[in-house]
Order: structure tokens, then sequence, then C-alpha cells
């Protein structure tokens, strides 16, 4: 056999098209505030409705970006993800009535303690939530998508039921802490202190996440998991593990979501995680299967969408959302930015 | 001859209703290539996803070392030190080369010269470090997913068709790579159809024809004998 050239490869310099492409969907978040400075006649109005649709935007992220890892770690649809949301709501508002004089005190301090007392606690609470429901639920519906949906959404019935049994069935209705309340005044528009935060909170999760799936082992791990699982195990790493793991965090991230979600609404109810499970599915979906990037560009783009909608013509608000996700699935059918490959 | 490092007894695996192995017997001295041979579809893949985990045997056993892995779950198989070259590469194209090969290190960081070994065996990784997997040639996914399994010694390596839809001089890098692996005493089990490659590296062959293992002996004897290749695999080594 004779011996091989020398392999010497070299790189095409890339088009400014070839460059923007993989850039395409973040792109489209500026493109849609763009189209929203032109729709909206007052620049103050299109500031707030920004604010307002990033902080919808990172809330939805937070909830979803479990479930778009748990389903592209293993395939595994789970319909019942709205439950860790409204346990988590009802968990981390239950710790803040309990420190009613801190949230009621004028004290930015105290009132972010408060908050983060709250936080901590739902996030351990649908934690442990997660790996019981895994275990419980899950686990036995391995490979079967018809079953996971029916089964999960049975698990999101009974935790449903269990949370009017603990709380009883009426709405809670919940005051901000002192610090949260009313708005500050930025270029003439109004932007609530809330929203801010959540906005905040939203990027720590984002980055943090962002961190460890592209910095650390185990986010290596999980990315080429989510990708091609087999040889992952193939490779040495006991995946199933790894799986639980994730789903324990995607749950308790649910549940963070939820008390923000709670607090935003500043309502909640038994059923506010099932409601809210429309818009984390179409988040999933149009960001790209088992993408974190993709959820996080795809939550953004419903909640700017949802709030210039809302704002320029109520009647359409309900249905943006859906004509988003469809316009972007002609667009790119697996989603924006697409891991997963058909299984 | 020592013990085989790998031995697969009365192997049965189905997968559904189809009976893919059906008794396959098998032994993989140490040391050596040991070459799977035989037309398509006759089970030479299942063998080797069988022996990683991927498929169950239904029946026998698969003794690695002496100890039955048959029934271990994949992660501690490939634990016990063997390294895995699926027939599809299986290369995560959302991560960089690096990343891919940070990944195979199981055991810790990367070695560094066993790096610089494999970047003077396939300079073309070096090249595309940083780059994600998925924009690779089909050829240099290839030498990536090769390289994968040689980052750290492992004590098996079950290497399914590298040369597949290669080019001639990829083959021939390929071949000069699977040649400095045997050179450092590697045992390796090889699934190949270029019976260039097999001949070139092999040391002993075995055969397989609907689901069982019809032929075992030394390569050399198979490679010079066209009657028998005709008579197990219907075609002449010389023709290819």
């Amino acid at each position: 056999m004779s011996a091989a050239p020398e392999h010497n490869p070299t790189m095409a310099r890339m088009s400014l098209a070839e460059r923007l492409e993989p850039h395409a969907p973040v792109l489209l978040i500026i493109a849609l505030m763009i189209l929203g400075l032109i729709a909206i006649p007052s620049t103050s109005s299109w500031l707030t409705l920004t604010v307002s649709g990033l902080a919808m935007g990172m809330m939805i992220f937070i909830m979803a970006s479990g479930l778009t890892l748990v389903f592209g770690l293993m395939d595994v649809i789970n319909f019942g993800h709205g439950a860790f949301v409204s346990v988590g709501a009802f968990v981390g508002i239950s710790f803040l009535l309990m420190l009613e004089h801190m949230t009621g005190a004028p004290s930015l301090w105290l009132n972010l303690t408060a908050m983060m007392v709250a936080i901590v606690g739902a996030m351990a609470a649908t934690g442990l939530m997660g790996w019981a429901f895994e275990k419980v639920i899950v686990k036995p519906v391995y490979g079967h998508h018809l079953k996971q949906i029916l089964v999960t959404m049975g698990g999101l019935i009974v935790v449903e039921q269990l949370i009017i049994v603990l709380w009883g069935p009426e709405e809670i209705f919940i005051n901000r802490p002192e610090a949260l309340k009313g708005a500050i005044t930025f270029a003439g528009a109004a932007l609530e202190k809330y929203r801010l935060v959540a906005v905040g909170i939203g990027l720590v999760v984002f980055l943090a996440m962002r961190w460890v799936l592209r910095r650390t082992k185990i986010g290596l791990i999980v990315r080429a998991g989510v990708e091609n699982g087999e040889m992952v195990e193939a490779l040495g790493y006991r995946l199933r593990l790894v799986f639980v793991g994730v789903f324990i965090a995607g749950s308790a991230l649910a549940g963070l979501g939820g008390v923000l979600w709670g607090l935003y609404q500043e309502v909640i109810t038994a059923h506010m995680g099932n409601q809210t499970m429309i818009l984390i599915f179409i988040v999933v979906i149009i960001g790209g299967l088992g993408s974190v990037e993709g959820c996080f560009i795809g939550a953004l783009m419903v909640g700017l969408m949802q709030n210039y909608v809302a704002f320029l013509e109520p009647k359409l608000a309900l249905i943006s959302n859906i004509g988003l996700m469809v316009a972007i699935l002609m667009w790119r059918p697996m989603g924006m930015i697409p891991v997963v490959k058909a299984k | 001859m020592s013990d085989p490092i790998l031995s697969l007894k009365g192997v049965r695996t189905n997968i559904a209703q189809y009976h893919i192995l059906q008794g396959v017997d098998l032994d993989v001295p140490r040391g050596a290539v040991t070459m799977l041979l035989g037309r398509n579809g006759v089970g030479k893949t299942t063998t080797l996803r069988t022996i990683i985990g991927h498929w169950r045997a239904h029946e026998g056993q698969v003794l690695f070392d002496g100890q039955d892995i048959a029934r271990l779950p994949t992660p501690a198989i490939a634990r016990l030190g063997i390294g895995f070259v699926p027939e599809d590469m299986g290369i995560f194209s959302d991560l960089s080369v690096e990343e891919n090969m940070t990944l195979a290190a199981v055991s810790g960081p990367i070695d560094s010269t066993r790096l610089e070994w494999l970047f003077s065996v396939f300079p073309a990784l070096g090249t595309f470090w940083k780059k994600d997997a998925g924009t690779l040639s089909g050829g240099q996914k290839q030498m990536l997913s090769i390289a994968r399994a040689m980052i750290e010694e492992r004590r098996l390596y079950l290497i399914d068709e590298p040369t597949k839809g290669l080019a001639p001089a990829i083959i021939s890098t390929m071949a000069r790579a699977l040649r400095e692996l045997k050179e450092q005493g590697a045992s390796i089990l090889l699934v190949e159809q270029n019976f260039s490659v097999a001949r070139a590296l092999g040391d002993s062959a075995n055969v397989m024809d609907d689901g069982r293992m019809v032929w075992s002996g030394e390569m050399k004897q198979l490679a010079t004998d066209a009657e028998l290749q005709e008579r197990l695999m219907g075609l002449s080594m010389e023709n290819h």
C-alpha cells in the first residue's frame, strides 16, 4: 500500500451571509425589537413594552430550560412539567407570606433576603419533587411517547389536586416585596422594578447554565448526550445518572420560574403551571429541542411578541405566538437551533 | 497462545422479531488484529454492538478477560477498557474537535504525549481543533472517531468499518493509524470491507454468514486462498 500524501487542509474565507447565518436567531430578536420600535408610536411605550417582554421571556426561559434538556437528553416528553411551576409558586409564596415582616419592610436588603429564602425553598421542594416524579412516573415509561404523555399529564392532575388539598381551591393574591413595587423612570419610560429584577435573574440563570454546559465536563456530557446518548454511554459515562440530575435541576428551575411568575402575575392558582405549558412548549419547539440557547432566544421572542402585539392589537395577542411558531418552523422545521437528531 | 482477551460463546441477539446473531462463537487474541469479515447484513455490526452492550445478548456469554459482560450496562463495559468506533462514527457534531476528545478522555485530562502522537497521525485534527466536529469532512470525522477511541490506552478496540466511503488517501491514513496502534500491542477487533486493508492489518480472520461464524483462521490463509474467499464471501480478494 502506498504512503498517504501529506494531508494539508486549508479553509476558504466565508462570505458575509455565511458568517451571519449561525447568528440569525439572535438577529431575529433585534429585528423584532426594531419592528416593534417602528410599529409602536411612542418610544417610551416601546421601551416599557420591551423590558416587559424581556422579563416575561426570561421567566418563560427559566421554566422551559429544564424541559428542553429533559426531552433532548432522554427523549422524554414531560407534560407534567407545569406541576413544578405551580408547586414552586405555592412553596415560594408560602415562604414570602411567612416572612411578611421582611417583605413589608422598606429595606431592599431584607426584601431580597426574603425573596432568596423563598426561591431556595421553592427550588429545594421542586427539585426533590422532580427526583420522585422521575423515579415514580417517568422511569417506567422510557421509550414510550404516548404513555409518557398520558402518565405525565396524570401526574400533573394529581399534583394540582394535592395543591388544592394543601392550600385550598381559591386564588392567592400576593403583595410583591416593598422595594420591588413601583417603577423607575428611564428616558421617559416607566420600567417596573420587579421586571428589571426578573430580567437580571433570567440573565444570571442563562449565563450560569451556559457556563456549566460549555465549560464543565458534566456540561459536555449533557450536550453530547442530547445529540447521541448511545455514544456517550459507549465512552463510559452513565447517562441515566446525568439524566436524573438534569431532571432534578430542570424541576428546580421550573420551581424558580413559578415563584417569579407568581410575583409577576401577583396571583397564584393550582392551574398556573398548566396554563404556562402552552407558552413553554412553543418556546421549546421554536428554540429547537434540546437547545438551551434556542430556548433562551425563543423565550425572548415569545415575550417580546406577546407584549408588542397585546399593545398594538390586543385581540391578536393570544394567537401571535402560534403565528410566530408557524413562521419559525416554516423557516427551520427543527427549530432555530436544533440539537436533537430525528429519533 | 495465551487466553483470548475476548470470547463470545454461543451468542444470540434478537432485534425486535429478527434473530440477527444465531449462536456466534469468536475468540479475539491479545495484542493482535482480529478481522471480522462477511457480506453485508450477516451480523458483523450487531456482534460489535452486542459486545459493547448496545444490543443485549439473549443467550450465550461475552467473556472479557474471563468476566461475563453480557449483562453489564454499556458504560460499565466501556469502563473495563473497551474503546468503540461505530459504523456511523458517532461523533458529536455540536461539540468542537477538542471537546469530542476531552469527553473521550474518561479517566482525566488528555495525555499531551498521546495527543501529540495522534496529531502526527491525523494532522487535520490539530488544524480543526477548535472547530465544530459537524463542519468536518467525512474523512476528518472518521479520523476524529478513531482518534477519540485512541486518546486513552484501551485494552480492546472495537472498530466498525473505519474506511467505509473514504477516499484512497484517507484510507491509507487510517491504515497507518491502525498499524501504529497494532505495533503498540493493542488488541483490535476490526470489521472491514476493504480487503487490502484487511489483508495488510489482520492477524486472524473470522468470517460470518447468516448470523453465525462460518470460518476462523489465519488472515494469511484466507488472503491467499481464492477458492475459500469465493465460498465464504462470494468474491475474491484479488479483485479488491
